[in-house]
């Protein structure tokens, strides 16, 4: 296990290199910063003059070089619409961003592991039908739109719960379910698929022959074996949550990372932009690396891959 | 049986029977097509200059509609029909572009990695693993931020979101390809990568990429959407299906029809696409989960 545990640390640290070279990568080499932050009246002087402060003079390699130092002390510079450093402000909003990815992840769990295993268990029948009719649409359905249709029918049409902002239970629902059904969907499916492959094999049928009941065969000895697929499609999602908490923080005003970023990207408040990515990039590898400790404790052949 | 030996069925049996799960779900999907492809003629009105006199009018159905504007009118007073035929246009050709960008950037890369092993793959593999650890939308605003938001941009910005997939199944399905007898056998005439690579195992994976093309399909769709709809894609006033809800959003209170409708497009035809896809999995390559 201290082996497995090792490489996976030093994977993940890989990982995380290359994650900020790709920030580095994707906001130098797509265009001049400084032209992008300025008005478009702006003069050459002035654009020289933002590109020495910015550091876009120097040669791509001390940038790069600058940026690793600059990533690795925490320093993204200064917000041009806040005067502050980037990094705590973008910091000071992450729990609002994990708060929301996480009810929306648990949201999804709760919603379709049951649904993925009554459809395996009852395969072909209506709940099964039922269910991936679910999944098929929620997979179709752009969650976003799917916000804007909650806010029109629960909260203008019906008004049971507020609008937009954070703080308190009901503020938090309709975001939650905007952005976990759409995963609740793609987990339902690939729970059920598990489900179904596990309940072929051998040991289940000597389950049955020993005379436990149907439910015990499904939860104490079939559940445990589908877990280790459901559960990476978990740690991998979790990105997709929160690149869709971005959208999802848009729609309902909640005041997360994501929606800090992309404000930002209209002010052109490049600093925010470049600190807001990375720590929504690290914190997604971050989670990685804690599904595959997980599972290399739920499933001991994984550990000596 | 070993699939190596198995006889493949001859391609004019398996080209006859297009089963209903593929034939079906086509029907919408060519639909929306020539929709798209006719849309200069069979839009009713233009879609970007409005009749301010005509603003926010509800769909025929309703009280206070106007007789020739189909699903009603939004803000400026454009008809939402017609936007949304030419928002299939601009939807559906951002997609297909950034889907081919996409299938033959990835397909050469999962070639490339799967044929020649070594160093050339784990390099490749690396720089999935990096890409895959990085949510896309996080990409796509770090991009847009820099290079503004365009069309040309939006279709790159999208292929990149789409080449791992492809590269990763095909690297896959070539790391084992390679062994089968008649890729050595070929080896072993004298064959060329480049012959190898084009003649003996593009066609063996070709079935397998179409599939995953058609999925990426939807899912550029659905990813072009809410780009737009951020304000970080195309931009007004061209009409893309998620741009529009981004303005349907800031007066859903007082027209939910801009809302509604194009959502529902999106959704009826990213269905249809994904249960096409499933279908041409089925019948073409069950290999792919």
């Amino acid at each position: 296990m201290v082996g497995y545990v090792f490489r996976k640390v030093f994977h993940t640290a890989f990982v995380a290199f290359g994650v900020v070279t790709l920030v580095f990568a994707a906001l130098r080499l797509s265009g001049d910063p400084a032209a992008t932050m300025l008005p478009g009246d702006a003069s050459v002087d002035e654009l020289g003059a933002l590109r020495r402060q910015l550091g876009l003079d120097r040669p791509l390699w001390l940038q790069y070089v600058q940026f690793l130092g600059g990533a690795l002390s925490g320093d993204f510079g200064t917000s041009f619409r806040h005067q502050q450093p980037a990094l705590p402000l973008v910091l000071e909003r992450l729990p609002a961003t994990l708060e929301l990815a996480g009810a929306a992840l648990l949201l999804a769990v709760a919603l379709a592991l049951p649904l993925g295993i009554l459809a395996a268990v009852y395969r072909g029948r209506v709940v099964d039908v039922a269910a991936m009719a679910f999944a098929v649409v929620g997979q179709a359905t752009p969650y976003f739109w799917m916000g804007i249709m909650l806010i029109l029918i629960v909260s203008v049409e019906l008004g049971w719960l507020p609008t937009s902002g954070r703080g308190g239970l009901e503020r938090l629902i309709l975001p939650a379910i905007t952005l976990g059904t759409h995963f609740a969907a793609s987990l339902a499916r690939l729970t059920r698929t598990s489900m179904l492959e596990v309940l072929g094999q051998q040991f289940v049928t000597t389950a049955r022959a020993k005379g436990l009941s149907e439910w015990s065969v499904v939860l104490a000895h079939t559940l445990k074996n589908a877990a280790v697929p459901v559960i990476t499609l978990i740690g991998l999602q979790f990105g997709t949550l929160l690149g869709g908490a971005v959208v999802t923080e848009t729609i309902f005003a909640w005041p997360g990372v994501g929606r800090l970023a992309v404000q930002s990207v209209f002010v052109r408040d490049y600093p925010v932009v470049q600190a807001g990515v990375f720590v929504l990039a690290l914190t997604f590898v971050a989670i990685n690396l804690l599904v595959d400790l997980l599972y290399g404790v739920l499933d001991p052949r994984i550990r000596r891959e | 049986m070993s699939k190596a030996l198995a006889l493949p069925a001859p391609a004019s049996a398996r080209r006859r029977a297009v089963p209903w799960t593929v034939v079906v779900p086509a029907i919408p999907v060519l639909a929306a097509v020539l929709l798209a492809v006719l849309a200069p003629w069979i839009a009713p009105h233009s879609p970007t200059s409005g009749n301010l006199a005509l603003r926010l009018r509800p769909p025929v159905w309703q009280e206070a509609a106007t007789a020739d504007r189909l699903l009603g009118t939004d803000l400026l007073g454009r008809d939402l029909l017609s936007r949304l035929i030419w928002g299939a246009r601009v939807s559906l050709l951002i997609a297909l572009a950034a889907t081919v960008i996409g299938a033959v950037v990835g397909s050469v890369v999962g070639l490339v990695a799967g044929f020649y092993r070594g160093t050339v793959d784990t390099v490749l593999t690396k720089l999935i693993d990096v890409q895959l650890a990085f949510p896309f939308v996080l990409l796509a605003i770090a991009v847009v931020a820099v290079a503004g938001p365009s069309i040309p941009v939006l279709v790159v910005v999208l292929a990149i979101g789409a080449w791992v997939g492809h590269a990763r199944i095909v690297r896959g399905l070539v790391l084992s390809l390679r062994e089968r007898d008649y890729v050595q056998a070929a080896l072993a005439l004298g064959a060329g990568t480049p012959r190898i690579l084009v003649r003996h195992l593009l066609p063996e994976v070709l079935s397998t990429i179409i599939v995953l093309a058609t999925f990426d399909v939807g899912r550029i769709i659905i990813l072009e959407s809410t780009l737009s709809f951020l304000g970080l894609g195309v931009q007004p006033p061209t009409p893309s299906w998620g741009s529009d809800l981004r303005d349907a959003a800031a007066y859903v209170r007082q027209a939910w029809w801009t809302a509604a409708f194009p959502g529902i497009a999106i959704m009826l035809v990213v269905l249809a696409i994904n249960l096409l896809g499933d279908g041409l999995r089925d019948w073409l390559d069950p290999r792919v989960k």
